[in-house]
Formats: structure tokens, C-alpha cells, sequence
């Protein structure tokens, strides 16, 4: 199959960057969506054009590396997945495809369509964690936790840190990626100590970091590769508000 | 060069614990006027930054990726082996001990192996505390499962993203380090020489692989933890940016490499479907314990696996190795897959049929469709999502597919190289493993190098060693700073015609056919020549774009496959050097009447570790004799 | 330092009233009081069809006690007020968080009622004031009478801009609820696997029951359902 691609090209973060026209011919439909990115990309190298760069590495849903949004749809249009798993199958011949970096002021754009989330890795140093110096812990079945929490927790841990929700979210904001953190830890009698802390610290982040709020139409949910639901962002708020009201009264003995 | 593998004396089973009792401590106030750099943030790089951080010194850590958290440990799916013995099913550090020996085939230092059983047990209980959602059972307690043929259940997992939710702990163990600010993050920066310094490791060359710029990072001690060389193969289920950059440089400058002819072929992958193929995914060997592996009984037999009726289908793991059937150990079960199909019985209809089916009928049959949904859904909806096929209705096709490498760096019980001062840790190192490694191993390894090893002999070689003035305009960084500048350089200027990946995977080609699952010393003597004549094309005719100064990936691509082409070489080597079968290392010319490998422990029964002896000359083979005064080797026998 | 070089996060303490989660809290719990209001208030006009005095006795009723009626009042002013200055706060925060627009975006995984609340919202204050003016003080309405509440309705609605006019913004505040009304848990922190769903569907009916209601009095009038008042002189 052939098809027509629009790619945003944009040589570095300082400067402006436009859509570009590219045919992408012979599309096997096996071939998974970056695959055909990287024949597109042979073909410009063999003559003389410079490539487009996009993020990957496991390229087998996981690592969280990849993403851009295809036709106005983050990861693309197949439901849970991720572009690196997205197949070509899912198209059709003569399509056109309009490809796009994720859009966020927070994930300014490094170069076509890769962006920079370190923003994410900010979050989490601000409270998206368990304490537990190395070998200080506890034999592991000393804490016992109901298998619907643990499964619960899990769900909130398969973020795989892409990003798709900011992207996908109207307001572009990462509410999805930190309420998921925020419930995987605070689902678990482990992550109790530091909830109020965490909730605090992490929001804080997301604040400074000018990512927008969650207006709960849920675009985010829809296009997670690992089908994180919004549940996560009420228990952010939740742990947040909660955690605020009690913050109040530290505050005042320490005199902030 | 001389080995000293400083393994302690004494029984075993305190073997460790002694020698953390003569290791030196570093004055508690001292710890943050140490640097280490930490180079990879896998299992093995994130723990060990991590810890480090917490103990107070002073840790600058490594990625080429946008993040640690993206490191490819991230993609191990089946679990993490532990001696907890929670099951009552007779496990003991002891048994993990064995069976790691065993299956490592007898070419792993005892005393590491059980070191490694030994902290296996904390790694559970440091895991659960920092939050990692393993499986539970009803009654809350840890979830365990059988797996890769171990007689008793020691896997410890979550859903089928074990390696996953183990990175994310260690990740974020490692963000709060960097919130303390003991730990420095350098994300997207790639390693790309080692400096040496009076004979010790002193320090490292990085790219900042946004701006481009060249940069110098000075330290006391310098801890690779940069993962395998699968890529070599082109193919394999490594991420795409996986590569042997880091560990190439150091033995280029003295780091003796170990058993690099020691890669494991992982027998349940997703087959080649065509020439575009960037990757290979690896579906959990998990699967095998459900799942039925046959191929046709007739050759050439093009129906559909529906029309094959059950009398003309060979249940081929199963009619060779009855005590173990589908479950015999990797190694043994690619090699199975391989000669089937080398018989002309590969399941599919395509031309080169490579592939076997893995069929799930009978147990969806025996369990119901819920308890295999249960227990292998994301597995069966990944290959649904990549081959197009429901596994619920037709039977998965597998093929063996490059999944490990055993080899790496040669390093001592303190998991130092020969260069003092570097470490190197998880899968980069050669340790531990031998010549196969047993399914949920790999994780144990890294998380055992990173936060119960290096902690403590890191320390021991730092309170031999006071901090000084060094800094990063001593000649010596200028000097690495210019070899590596020139030779990107050089890479840009080339405008040859033919792409990095065209070189990539006509390399891999060579390495598969002729150091792959099968070897013999014809096929490797070829491929030496093959590899050396593609090289030299490659540094005349490879077209990289671009410029130096930007996000250039083609440049950083560029620079690991012309690593590449010189391990790929070295493996062939050792490869030919090694007369014997053992492990994932199967010489043709080295095999029983019936097929199976054949050790030969008089005379190989070493580590090969190779020094490189500078461009143009044939690099020197050290051996390390390898005891064996606890497990007796003998032939493994699955059968 | 190098550039690249990543530290942990510099967010420190964040003032809890700047916080946007903060304000959306804000904007669902005055949401959730003007919701009773809008209940409130629609119970009351539907006793319109049940006659004149029945509607006009209930007029006087509320304007009976100054101090509830000006109580209840400010209450309601300090809800819109707080609602819409929550949302002017976070629209300029979502504003800038995306500064380059897609090309092409597909949001068609949310409904329509929550990608419009910021069309939605505003249009509600406006149609608010001019109800205040025509119903309320009678500034805009040519045949106001003080007491005779059932008149002013009457003869507003007959005038078929005006009722058109209403039905489009009662349409358009519904659809606001029914986003709002399930949002509202969302803000608050509440979820739950069973119960959302339900919430989310009972703020569907909401909607739809509310605009039938509300746009029922207008649609009689012009009918003829609802006839012409009797005047009493």
C-alpha cells in the first residue's frame, strides 16, 4: 500500500518547525508503523535528505520511549498500543497521515517528532517513591496485602511514562501519569508513610513544571497504551485535598 | 595481564559474609568526597546509583535514553528467582545455587553463584518495600510460579511486567537520590571512551546527545552497568539502542572481555515476518508451561495447523526429553526448534517456514479459556497485536531469537575488571551465568550487582584509594576528548553509500548464521573474514547525515555498529577457540550421536578472557580455571 | 554543570489556594450548590402548570423573609463568582500549557458536553444576567408586573426570540450539568469502579429530565398549553 505522510519537521527546540510531505510506497501491511518510519527514513538518507527523528528503543511496548500523535490521536488509532506495536494493517491504501510530536509546553520539542519529558522524571523525584534504604526492608511476606490491592496497584504501575495523556488532553495536562503514580504507591500499606507528603510534593511538580489541569473529560484514559483509568486522578485529588488540610496545621507549628 | 578472581577461601556458605567483614570501610564523612559515575541505568546501574546515593557518596549516572526509567531491563517479562522456599516446596539457597551452576553448564564461578542465591532473598524484601506490585494470593502473601524448567516455584513476578515494575522501583529509588542531590542524572548522554588514568579508571567521555557536545566527567570510580551486546546480531529482543559501546571502549583499554562467544538464544519469539524486520519480541518463556510445542511429522507439510490431525503432529520437546518436555532449559529447547526446522518441518506456510507452534488448545481445554486469559492475556493480545493472529483460535508460531548475552566484561568476585577501579554489573559483566542462564536469573543478577555487591566492594576499593585533585583538564581527558571527537568525525565525513543499518544487519546476518545457535570452525573462520571485509567497507562506504552538532541519530547509531563489527569478530573468536559444546555455545563437531551437546571439561573448563592487544593484532586469551568443589559437573540431562 | 544534567524537582511547597486541583475543587463544590439551586429553582417554575396563584403564592412565599431571600442570594452570587473566577484562573493555565496547537487533534473519545463547558459556561453567565433583567427586576421585560409571576412568564414567552432563546441556554446549561454533575465527584477525589458509572449515567438524566423540564414552560407557552393570564385588577 502507499501512503501520504505529513510529518512535523523541527530542526531543534529554538527553532520554528513545519509540516512536510512524504510518500511512503510498498507499505507492507506486517510492518509495524515504525518500521515503515524507518524505510521512509532509508530512503531520505539514500538521498541526501536528513531522516526523521523519532524516539524508540524496546519497541516492544514497555519502555515507554516512543509516540507521536497519528490523525490527531496519540500512539494512533488502534486502541492499547503503542506506535512501536502499531502495525500497518491498521491502515488503509492511499491514506494520509498527519504526524505530530506531543504538544506541551512542559515537553518542549527536541527535534521533529522527539520531545523532552524530563518533566516526568521531576515529578517523581518529588515524592513518586517508597523510602526504603537498601537493605533496611523486612522479609517480604511480613506484609501481608489483600490480592485486590496489590491488582489495583499493579493496574497504576503499568505506566510506561510515554506520555500520551498529556498529549491527548485538551488542557495538556499530567494528571493521568501522576495520579497513576500517586495510586500505585498509596494503594500499597508500604506507601502510607509518605502519602501526604507525596500528594504534596508531586503536585507541586506537576504545578511548576506548567502542565495544565484535568477538566475529567477523560481523552487521556482513551488513548493510555496500558488503559490507565482516570479512577487514578480521582485518588490524586482525593490524597492531595486530604493531605492539604492536614499540611495546614504542620505548616503553622514550623512556622512556614 | 594476570587474572586474580580474589575469590575468599573458606566454606561457601560464609564465604560472602566473611569478606564483607575484611573489606575497608569508608569513613562515613568521607563517602561524598568520593565520585562514582554509574554508567547505564538498567537494574544493575539504577540500584547501584541509587544505593550508592543513600550511602552519601557522590554519584553522577548515565543514560543514552530520555529518561532512566527506559533502561531494556524494563522489558523482562517472566520474573525474578528468589530462595524464599515460601512454596515449602524444597527450595533453599543451596538448591538456587545448584540449579544456577548446573544450568550455567558448569562454566560459572561457584562462589559468585552463590553469593548471587544468597542475595536473592533480599532482593524480594527490598522490592516489596520500595513498593513493587509483585503477584499476590487470596491470603496476601507473595504469589510464586515455576519457570524456565526450575523443579520448584522461587519466581516471584507482576503480571507479565516483572522487569518493569523491579526497573520502576530501582528508578524511582534512584529520583529520590536525585532529589537529595547525591545523585546527578545525565539522561541522554552516551558514553564514549573510558579514561585511564595511571592505570586505573578515572573517568569517562560522554556525548550530550542533544547538543552534541563532548564532555569530560572526572571520578574515583567508574561502574559500567550498559547491559548485553545482543545487537551484534542485528536481530534480537533487545531495545533498538542497546549496544556495547560502553563495555568495547573499556576493553580497549585493558578490560579483559570474558566468554564472549557465550549468548543465549531464547526459544519463545515472535518469527521474522520479513526484510523490514527491525526487532524480534520475545513472548515469556512462561508460556511454556501451558502451551504445547509441535511441528509437522511430514516435511514440507503446508496445511493450515487445523488440518494437521493429532496423529501426524510431532510433539517433538516432549518425544526427546519426557521428564522435562516442554519445559527443558532455553538453550536446549531453541536448538530443538532449530533442528526441525532445519528438517524442512517448520510450522507456516511462508518460504523459509521458520517458525514452530506453540499450541494452547488442550490446556484452554483442560483450564477454560478464563485461566489462561488469566494467566497469559497481555502475552496473547502482544502477539495478537503483532501477528495478526487470535492465539486463542490458532496456535502461536515461535522461533528462537538472540536474547542474552552471557559473556561481558571480565570482572573478579568483586565484580571489578582488570583495570582497577572499574566495575561493571548486570548483564554487561560476563559473571554468574556461565554459559546459559536460567529463566528469572537475569533480574536477580542485576539487582544483586547493583544494591547487595557493588555497595559494599565499591567501598573496599575506594578506602584504598584517597580522594585527589584530579580534574578534568588533565591531558589525558583532552587527549580522549579528541580521539573521540575525530572520530565522529571521521564517521560524518565517510558519504559513502550504503546506510548504518544496511552495514547493521548484513553484520548480524553473518553472526546468526555463523555464531548463532549452531557453530562449527569452518562457519566461523568464514565469518571472521566476512565481518573484517565488511568492516573495512563500512569505514569506506557507510553514509552517515548530519551533522555533529545536533540530535544526530544516525551518527550515534554509526558509532555502535562500527563497535559492533570488532566484538562481533572477538566473538567468532572465542567461539572458535571454545572445541567443546556447552550451554548456549553448540559446535556442531561437539555433539553426542543423539544431538546433544557435549562439554569437554578437561580441557575447557575455564573463562576465557580475552586483552586486546591494539589494532591489527590477534588479542590474548587469559584463562581463568573455574573449580568446581561444591557441584559436580556432569551432563546435563533433561531427559 | 552540564546542560543536561537533570536534579529533582524544584516545585517546593505549593501554596494550597493556587493549586489547580484547588480550584477545581472550588469549582465543584460551588458547582454542586448551584446545581441544588438549578433543582430548586426548576421545582419551583414547573408549579407553574399547576395555575397562576398556586405559582404567584410560591413567588411570594420566597420574597417573603428578606434576610433568607438576601442570604440565599449572596450565597449563590459568591458560588458564581468563585465558579467563574476558578475556571478564568484555569483556562490561562491550560492556555499556556499548550502553546503550539495540533495541526490535526481527534478528541472524539470525550463527549461533547465536557470539551464545550468552556462555550457552555459563559454563555450560562450571560443568559443568567438577562434572566435576572427580564424576570428578576423586570428591566428587560415591557409587561412586568412585581407580583404577578405567572404573567411575567406568560407574556415574556410569547414573544417566540425570547423563548427561543431561553430553550437554547436551558439546553446549553444542561449540558453543562451533565458534565458538571459527574465531574464533580471526579474533582472531589471520588471514585469507584461501580458507583462512577452510575454517577456518570444519573448526570445524563439529570441532563435530559432538566432540559425537558426547563424548556417545557416555554414550549407551552408558545403551544397555547399554558394560557394567557387572567388579570386581576
Amino acid at each position: 500500500m502507499n501512503l501520504t505522510l505529513h510529518v512535523w519537521r523541527q530542526k531543534n527546540t529554538g527553532s520554528a518547525g513545519r509540516m512536510e510531505r512524504y510518500d511512503a510506497t510498498d507499505v507492507n501491511p506486517d510492518m509495524s508503523f515504525l518500521e515503515m518510519l524507518d524505510v521512509v527514513n532509508e530512503g531520505l538518507i539514500s538521498s541526501g535528505k536528513e531522516p526523521i527523528a523519532f524516539e524508540h528503543d524496546c519497541r516492544e511496548g514497555i519502555c515507554g520511549s516512543c509516540g507521536f500523535v497519528i490523525n490527531g490521536i496519540p500512539h494512533g488509532p488502534h486502541k492499547g498500543t503503542t506506535v512501536c506495536q502499531l502495525h500497518m494493517r491498521h491502515f488503509k491504501d492511499g491514506d494520509e497521515l498527519f504526524l505530530e510530536p506531543w504538544r506541551a509546553k512542559a515537553f518542549p520539542v527536541v527535534k521533529d517528532l522527539v520531545v523532552d519529558r524530563g518533566a516526568f522524571d521531576r515529578i517523581i523525584a518529588s515524592g513518586g517513591y517508597i523510602t526504603a534504604r537498601t537493605g533496611s526492608a523486612q522479609d517480604g511476606n511480613n506484609i501481608q496485602i489483600p490480592k485486590g490491592a496489590a491488582d489495583s496497584a499493579m493496574d497504576a504501575a503499568a505506566c510506561i511514562g510515554c506520555g500520551a495523556c498529556v498529549a491527548a488532553c485538551p488542557n495538556a495536562a499530567a494528571a493521568l501519569f501522576t495520579g497513576a503514580k500517586i495510586s500505585h504507591l498509596g494503594l500499597l500499606p508500604q506507601g502510607q508513610a509518605e502519602r501526604d507528603r507525596r500528594a504534596l510534593g508531586m503536585v507541586a511538580q506537576v504545578n511548576a513544571e506548567m502542565f495544565g489541569t484535568c477538566t475529567n473529560v477523560g481523552e487521556c484514559e482513551a488513548v493510555c497504551p496500558k488503559g490507565i483509568s482516570i479512577e487514578v486522578i480521582a485518588r490524586m485529588n482525593a490524597d492531595y485535598l486530604r493531605a492539604s488540610w492536614k499540611d495546614r496545621g504542620a505548616r503553622k507549628e514550623s512556622g512556614e | 595481564m594476570k587474572l586474580d578472581s580474589r575469590i575468599p577461601q573458606g566454606p561457601i556458605e560464609t564465604a560472602w559474609d566473611n569478606s564483607r567483614f575484611e573489606m575497608k570501610l569508608v569513613n562515613p564523612a568521607n563517602k561524598r568526597k568520593f565520585t562514582v559515575i554509574v554508567v547505564g541505568s538498567g537494574l544493575a546501574g539504577a540500584s547501584a546509583a541509587a544505593s550508592l546515593g543513600e550511602m552519601g557518596y557522590n554519584v553522577k549516572c548515565f543514560c543514552f535514553q530520555d529518561s532512566p526509567r527506559r533502561a531494556h531491563s524494563i522489558a523482562a517479562q517472566g520474573g525474578i528467582n528468589a530462595a524464599k522456599n515460601y512454596q515449602n516446596d524444597g527450595d533453599s539457597i543451596y538448591r538456587l545455587f545448584y540449579d544456577t551452576v548446573k544450568g550455567g553448564d558448569f562454566r560459572a564461578r561457584e562462589y559468585n553463584v552463590y553469593r548471587l542465591a544468597q542475595n536473592s532473598v533480599k532482593i524480594i524484601d527490598q522490592c516489596v518495600a520500595q513498593g513493587v506490585p509483585f503477584a499476590r494470593e487470596y491470603g496476601g502473601l507473595l504469589a510464586n510460579r515455576s519457570f524456565g524448567g526450575a523443579q520448584v516455584s522461587r519466581t516471584f513476578y507482576a503480571r507479565g511486567q516483572t522487569g518493569q515494575q523491579l526497573l520502576i522501583g530501582a528508578y524511582q529509588a534512584l529520583e529520590a537520590q536525585v532529589a537529595t542531590g547525591r545523585v546527578t542524572m545525565y539522561p541522554r548522554t552516551e558514553m564514549l571512551d573510558l579514561v585511564v588514568i595511571d592505570g586505573k579508571a578515572r573517568g569517562i567521555i560522554t556525548r550530550n546527545l542533544v547538543t552534541g557536545q563532548i564532555e569530560s566527567h572526572v571520578a574515583d570510580a567508574v561502574v559500567l552497568g550498559t547491559g548485553g551486546y545482543g545487537n551484534v546480531f542485528y536481530l534480537s529482543t533487545n531495545a533498538k539502542g542497546s549496544n556495547c559501546t560502553a563495555i568495547w571502549r573499556a576493553y580497549k583499554h585493558g578490560a579483559a572481555f570474558g566468554n564472549p562467544c557465550f549468548t543465549q538464544i531464547h526459544p519463545t519469539c515472535i518469527p521474522v515476518s520479513g526484510d523490514y524486520q527491525s526487532k524480534l519480541t520475545l513472548m515469556s518463556e512462561s508460556l511454556r508451561n501451558d502451551g504445547r510445542i509441535w511441528v509437522p511429522k511430514k516435511v514440507g507439510d503446508k496445511r493450515s495447523p487445523s488440518q494437521i490431525p493429532e496423529d501426524e503432529r510431532d510433539y517433538y520437546l516432549e518425544r526427546r526429553y519426557p521428564s522435562f518436555g516442554n519445559l527443558v532449559p532455553r538453550d536446549v529447547a531453541s536448538r530443538a526448534a532449530k533442528a526441525v526446522c532445519d528438517e524442512g518441518r517448520g510450522a507456516g506456510s511462508g518460504e523459509t517456514a521458520l517458525g514452530v507452534y506453540l499450541d494452547f488448545a488442550e490446556s484452554i481445554k483442560r483450564l477454560g479459556r478464563s485461566t489462561i486469559e488469566e494467566r497469559y492475556g497481555n502475552l496473547f493480545e502482544m502477539y495478537e497485536r503483532i501477528a495478526g493472529e487470535d492465539p486463542y483460535k490458532v496456535p502461536m508460531r515461535i522461533y528462537p531469537a538472540i536474547h542474552y548475552t552471557m559473556g561481558g566484561l571480565w570482572v573478579d568476585y568483586q565484580l571489578m575488571s582488570t583495570i582497577p577501579g572499574l566495575f561493571v554489573a548486570g548483564e554487561a559483566n560476563f559473571s554468574d551465568h556461565g554459559a546459559n542462564r536460567l529463566g528469572a536469573s537475569a533480574l536477580m543478577q542485576g539487582l544483586s550487582d547493583g544494591y547487595f555487591v557493588l555497595p559494599y566492594t565499591l567501598g573496599n576499593y575506594l578506602a584504598a584509594n584517597k580522594p585527589d585533585s584530579l580534574k578534568t583538564n588533565a591531558p589525558e581527558f583532552a587527549a580522549a576528548m579528541d580521539a573521540v571527537k575525530d572520530r565522529s568525525k571521521q564517521l560524518l565525513s565517510i558519504k559513502g553509500k550504503r546506510t548504518v543499518s544496511s552495514f547493521h544487519r548484513e553484520l548480524g546476518k553473518i553472526i546468526w548464521d555463523n555464531c548463532g545457535m549452531a557453530r562449527n570452525a569452518e562457519g566461523l573462520r568464514g565469518a571472521i573474514s566476512e565481518v573484517r571485509a565488511l568492516r573495512e567497507e563500512f569505514w569506506k562506504d557507510v553514509n552517515v547525515p548530519g551533522s555533529e552538532g545536533e540530535l544526530n541519530q544516525q551518527l550515534e547509531n554509526a558509532g555502535r555498529v562500527a563497535d559492533f563489527f570488532e566484538l562481533g569478530e572477538l566473538m567468532c573468536l572465542d567461539a572458535l577457540e571454545r572445541n567443546e559444546s556447552c550451554g548456549g555455545h553448540f559446535r556442531e563437531e561437539y555433539q553426542t550421536p543423539d544431538g546433544e551437546a557435549m562439554r569437554d571439561d578437561e580441557n575447557y573448563q575455564y573463562v576465557a578472557a580475552w586483552e586486546y592487544k591494539g589494532e591489527g593484532n590477534a588479542p590474548e586469551l587469559h584463562k581463568e580455571h573455574l573449580e568446581f568443589a561444591y557441584v559436580h559437573p556432569a551432563q546435563r540431562s533433561y531427559k | 554543570m552540564s546542560p543536561a544534567a537533570i536534579t529533582g524537582g524544584s516545585g517546593g511547597t505549593l501554596r494550597f489556594f493556587e493549586s489547580t486541583i484547588f480550584k477545581k475543587a472550588v469549582m465543584a463544590s460551588t458547582g454542586a450548590i448551584l446545581f441544588g439551586f438549578v433543582t430548586a429553582h426548576l421545582l419551583g417554575n414547573l408549579q407553574i402548570f399547576v395555575g397562576q396563584d398556586r405559582l404567584n403564592e410560591y413567588a411570594a412565599m420566597l420574597k417573603s423573609n428578606a434576610e433568607i431571600l438576601w442570604g440565599a442570594r449572596s450565597i449563590l452570587l459568591f458560588c458564581v463568582v468563585a465558579h467563574i473566577v476558578s475556571t478564568i484562573q484555569l483556562l490561562r493555565v491550560n492556555r499556556q500549557a499548550r502553546p503550539v496547537a495540533y495541526a490535526k487533534k481527534n478528541n472524539s473519545h470525550s463527549t461533547l458536553a465536557s470539551r464545550t463547558m468552556y462555550y457552555s459556561g459563559p454563555t450560562i453567565a450571560a443568559f443568567v444576567v438577562y434572566h435576572l433583567l427580564h424576570f428578576t427586576t423586570g428591566t428587560l421585560h415591557p409587561e412586568f408586573s412585581q407580583a404577578d409571576v405567572y404573567s411575567n412568564i406568560i407574556l415574556g414567552f410569547q414573544r417566540w426570540p425570547v423563548a427561543i432563546a431561553y430553550i437554547v441556554a436551558v439546553g446549553l446549561l444542561c449540558m453543562h450539568l451533565s458534565h458538571g454533575v459527574s465531574s464533580m465527584f471526579q474533582s472531589l477525589g471520588f471514585s469507584h469502579p461501580q458507583h462512577t458509572p452510575r454517577i456518570r449515567r444519573f448526570a445524563r438524566t439529570v441532563g435530559i429530565l432538566y432540559f425537558a423540564g426547563f424548556a417545557s414552560i416555554p414550549v407551552a407557552v408558545i403551544t397555547g398549553i399554558l394560557r394567557a393570564p387572567i388579570v386581576h385588577l
